[in-house]
């Protein structure tokens, strides 16, 4: 299966153990990920605050490049916010003729042409409708004993519930499952964790990421499929505790970093050098199979 | 202070928009129980969606309650009218930026990023926001983030590859609301 991957500006930048892992993870699935060339930024949720019109118009440029240069295949985005931000894209360029023609007008000035209807596919639907059966029979290091929380996050999911829940998500528990791991069962998956309001009303961001954490107590290690949520989730833990006034802790990773691990790549083909926050389990598993796999 | 470009007729035009799209609200209060950050806002969003239909827009734009919304669309999944609230959210914030203003220096910051480099580079576009704010608590404050990042090989310098890629899309848009 081939998709045109938009990997977003977060997982060039402070998240690139995100792509990477999510590059090596399909490719073993049997995934073919071919790269949007010249894509540029989808605006995440700033740009809609500012200019309705660039908050359509920088996701369909992206859009048309797929289209032109990977015709027919699914859109293909990790990122929660980039993921949001494409489907409202072609969702609006679908339903409204009149942005449509400004839209078409914008890209024109690049010689870029709309073409659609475009697929935008976030890569938990990917893995759960596409690769549902495969991912059991790659898992030859299964993650026993090893309790995860599965966090979704906002944007992936609402407004546009497309492949679960939006307020009882369950699509990552087939994986978790098949990897051998247990679901650590909490109220708390869907529960927004700040975005960016910790850059502009920290204190807001602080307490959702406290009562996610809080409420995490028990699981080896909460597994993340956005940047946003895993920089929130993991980065302020300390502060979080501060304003919290109780140290609350875990590990964050990216739901592709674990699914590597069960697929026997070694903690460092899956960067866990680059998670801040591994501790108990998690750290024991990263420096074991650092230890025990030949460096990648 | 927030509140300049309130007489200006489209300005005014685009506010009865939104509060018109409200009128179907029947004040049960699902989206403030629903919200998050509710307990960080001047007042709950249900009360802004009743200011909003009785035109006291004033109130609404001076207070900081759309500014602490963050876009989590639970309000708008849950809201037993239907209503667009989240987006009602994104046009005030959009209405009160035209106002400049501390509150959406980091949403201009980051569109000011996109237009000259492409994609987004996290370092400049926080250094830029943080200059703009003048506060030096608040840079401060991402001080220990800053070095977390650091330290795990995440700050990358910033890439030129794709400055000015975006030009011919923006000059268009440009040119396009002259000739409106
Ligand atoms: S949930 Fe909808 S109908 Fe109820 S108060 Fe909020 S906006 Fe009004
Ligand atoms: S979208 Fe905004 S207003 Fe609505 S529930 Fe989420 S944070 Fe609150």
């Amino acid at each position: 299966m081939k998709y045109a991957y938009y990997p977003g500006c977060s997982l060039r930048e402070s998240a690139r153990e995100y792509d990477d892992t999510t590059r090596i993870v399909l490719e073993a699935l049997g995934a073919e990920l071919v790269e949007i060339p010249g894509w540029t930024c989808c605006g995440a949720a700033a740009v809609e605050a500012v200019d309705r019109t660039m908050a359509v118009a920088l996701p369909a440029r992206n859009l048309a490049l797929a289209g032109t240069h990977i015709p027919e295949a699914d859109v293909l985005a990790p990122c929660s916010a980039c993921y949001l931000n494409l489907l409202k894209a072609a969702r609006r360029i679908d339903d409204d003729h009149e942005l449509h023609r400004h839209i078409a007008g914008l890209l024109q000035a690049e010689g870029l042409e709309l073409a659609g209807p475009y697929r935008v596919r976030h890569l938990l639907d990917v893995l759960n409708n596409d690769f549902a059966d495969s991912v059991t029979e790659h898992v030859t290091t299964p993650l026993e004993g090893l309790r995860i929380a599965p966090y979704y996050g906002c944007q992936i999911l609402r407004p546009y519930a497309v492949f679960d829940d939006p307020e009882w998500p369950r699509s990552m528990e087939p994986v978790i499952t098949a990897m051998g791991a247990e679901i650590h069962d909490w109220a708390m998956g869907a529960h927004c964790c700040g975005a960016s309001l910790m850059v502009t009303d920290k204190e807001a961001a602080l307490s959702s990421v406290f009562s996610i954490l809080e409420a995490a107590e028990g699981a080896d290690v909460i597994a993340t499929v956005c940047p946003l949520c895993q920089m929130n989730l993991e980065m302020y833990q300390d502060e979080a505790s501060r304003l919290g006034g109780r140290r609350v802790h875990a590990s964050v990773l990216y739901l592709p970093q674990l699914m590597g691990l069960a697929f026997g790549f070694s903690g460092q083909r899956m960067q866990l050098g680059k998670n801040v926050a591994l501790s108990g389990t998690m750290a024991n598993m990263a420096a074991g199979s650092n230890r025990a796999a030949a460096p990648a | 202070m927030s509140t300049e470009l309130h007489d200006s007729a489209s300005a005014r035009a685009e506010l009865d928009a939104i509060a018109d799209n409200l009128r179907a609200c029947m004040q049960c209060g699902t989206c403030s129980a629903s919200c998050p950050n509710v307990h960080f806002m001047d007042f709950t969003p249900r009360r802004m969606w009743r200011l909003m239909t009785l035109g006291r827009y004033d109130e609404v734009l001076n207070s900081k309650t759309f500014w602490s919304c963050s876009a989590c669309y639970t309000c708008t999944l849950r809201c037993p009218r239907g209503l667009p609230l989240t987006e009602a959210v994104y046009a005030l914030k959009r209405y009160a930026a035209g106002n400049k203003g501390k509150h959406s220096a980091f949403y201009r910051a980051f569109l000011d990023n996109v237009q000259r480099n492409g994609r987004v580079q996290e370092s400049t576009l926080m250094a830029r926001y943080l200059a703009e704010m003048r506060s030096p608590s608040k840079a401060l404050g991402f001080v220990p983030v800053g070095l977390k990042l650091l330290r795990a090989g995440k700050l990358h310098p910033p890439g030129s590859e794709y400055k000015g890629v975006l030009k011919p899309m923006f000059d268009a848009e440009r040119n396009m609301e002259d000739r409106s």
